[in-house]
């Protein structure tokens, strides 16, 4: 079924799922959405199974038009929508029909968005997701960004019986100070004062900020004297906060493999939205914690998740 | 005191925590054939036997990236199972590793920096090619971008730095060198390596049945070929 055509294309909108695993080995990245909480949330509201694929939307959103009878939910960043030109709201759920038009605007908080449909958005998997890694022109619509044009299909549609609404105590906020906590290490024995540098100092997200990582700006994360630039390339995770040759850190997202670079603290998977949903000029602040905080708040994760599908469900 | 069996091997694994989801296991500090087989041992006996809450198992150079699930498992867990493991190593047994040959036309407009890495070696381009597919070598790792092979063996007459200026567009399919590395671009991508020649073989291919010609592990070897046998291969690899 056709679900959509696109007017316009917003600044960067791709199909992603939750990832395509078990190919990081043959250089395949993760890829899928970088705020996998909002995106689930987007898929519950409107029925369906939580990692269907759906539109992640960057800073800019899509015109599209209707092609079909469905429910569709935009959450994420805070993003102006409108339906044939009537504001509607994030977070919950709204009904449509062929031929009406769909206008998400520019972010006014946070930095994506995404988009879910009934039935998810139906692209070929390949390499087991329907994920877009544009850098290997695979996945998503075509393995690109979309563009004017495009004829967007969704999977088979089961109507919802009333509309889902999040609760407001349950939609995160996007402030543009923001503080993320981090795990030391991998190479935290690379850095002495450099790691005081990184817990101490507040930083400045960089307008080199994508997919693939985030550059910052602020003081220089220095090595331990002696310590070498570089390591032998290893296999890298979203999160990990690489420290290149000019001392600036980058916070590794979901497109890279294996890096060549230290990385003396790894961001904790339940901060990482809070990561991917900041622009450039937002200043990002690293709090030490332990791994076993991050692995409590992993859970809590799960479960804020769990009892979110619960409450929708009844709703 | 002596504490490796061999320089640069560790006797005991080391870990390292990346993060709440990855376990870095590290088997030596060197680039080397030995260390780099007991990494590729270790992920394959990982596949064969894979403990509860595995999700992905990534081996480069010298280690090994465990990548988990929080919620099924941990370090302390894994690194008990992994030990138990490492104990069977050596009653484990590796596949022998195949030999992909890889058709490569040299020099001309497929390979840009060939003139100057045969004189910055004083060598003629014949030579350079000769060198360059005499070995076959042993693929350390795959990354970078889909089924990049990171191969180690270069003859030492070839070793040549990476630009100074990474070229923001190299074709799919360049064969290229940086330092005592070569390696081949299967996809089109950002890259500072000296490109001497092309392949016209489909080195990742999404949707055949297997998308990857080889893994680490493999060996590589290439041979050279005229640019009319590169026409004819291109041809046949589209359709």
């Amino acid at each position: 079924m056709n679900a959509f055509s696109v007017l316009t294309p917003g600044g960067y909108t791709t199909i992603q799922d939750k990832g395509r695993y078990g190919y990081q080995q043959m250089g395949v990245p993760v890829s899928g959405v970088l705020d996998a909480f909002a995106f689930q949330a987007a898929n519950l509201l409107v029925g369906n199974s939580k990692n269907a694929a759906g539109m992640e939307i960057t800073v800019m959103g899509p015109r599209l038009e209707i092609g079909v009878a469905a429910d569709i939910a935009v959450t994420g960043a805070e993003i102006g929508i409108n339906l044939n030109d009537q504001p509607v709201a994030g977070w919950k759920s709204f009904g449509v029909k062929p031929g009406d038009i769909l206008d998400i605007q520019q972010v006014k908080g946070g930095c994506r968005a995404y988009l879910a449909i009934s039935g998810g958005i139906d692209v070929p998997e390949v390499m087991g997701s329907r994920s877009t890694y544009v850098g290997g022109k695979i996945g998503g619509f075509h393995g690109r960004a979309l563009k004017a044009g495009d004829v967007i299909k969704c999977g088979e549609i089961k109507r919802l019986t009333r509309v889902r609404e999040t609760p407001l105590d349950m939609i995160p906020a996007y402030p543009s100070e923001i503080a993320i906590r981090a795990i030391p290490g991998p190479q935290d024995d690379f850095f002495q004062e450099g790691l005081d540098i990184i817990f101490q100092s507040d930083f400045m997200v960089s307008t080199k900020a994508d997919r693939m990582g985030y550059r910052l700006q602020g003081p220089k994360v220095e090595l331990k004297k002696g310590m070498p630039k570089s390591i032998i390339s290893e296999p890298t995770m979203p999160g990990g906060v690489q420290v290149p040759a000019d001392e600036q850190p980058i916070i590794l997202m979901v497109e890279q493999t294996v890096g060549g670079y230290t990385k003396i603290v790894t961001v904790i998977s339940v901060d990482l939205p809070k990561v991917a949903q900041a622009t450039p000029g937002d200043s990002i602040r690293f709090e030490k914690t332990s791994l076993e905080t991050a692995h409590s708040l992993y859970q809590e994760q799960l479960k804020k998740l769990h009892d979110l599908e619960e409450i929708l469900a009844r709703q | 005191m002596r504490t490796t069996m061999q320089e640069g091997l560790f006797e005991n694994a080391r870990y390292r925590i990346a993060g709440d989801r990855g376990l870095l296991v590290e088997y030596g500090d060197i680039i080397d054939a030995a260390v780099n087989s007991k990494v590729r041992s270790m992920a394959m006996v990982m596949e064969q036997d894979s403990p509860a809450g595995i999700t992905e198992v990534i081996p480069t150079y010298r280690s090994l990236l465990i990548v988990y699930d929080p919620a099924i498992t941990n370090p302390a867990k894994l690194q008990k199972t992994l030990k138990v493991r490492e104990a069977r190593l050596d009653e484990i047994m590796i596949p022998p590793p195949r030999t992909v040959e890889i058709p490569v036309c040299y020099g001309g407009e497929f390979g840009p920096d060939m003139a100057y890495v045969a004189e910055s070696h004083n060598l003629t381009v014949e030579e350079v090619i000769e060198l360059h597919c005499r070995p076959e070598y042993l693929i350390y790792m795959v990354g970078f971008t889909p089924g990049f092979p990171f191969l180690g063996g270069l003859c030492e007459k070839l070793h040549t730095p990476r630009l100074e200026t990474p070229r923001t567009f190299v074709p799919e399919g360049s064969v290229g060198i940086a330092n005592n590395q070569t390696g081949i671009y299967p996809v089109a991508s950002p890259g500072g390596w000296q490109l001497i020649g092309r392949t016209p073989v489909k080195l990742f291919a999404p949707d055949r049945r297997n998308p990857f010609l080889y893994q680490a592990g493999d060996r590589i070897k290439f041979s050279p070929i005229s640019v009319e046998e590169y026409a004819r291969i291109f041809k046949q690899e589209q359709e």
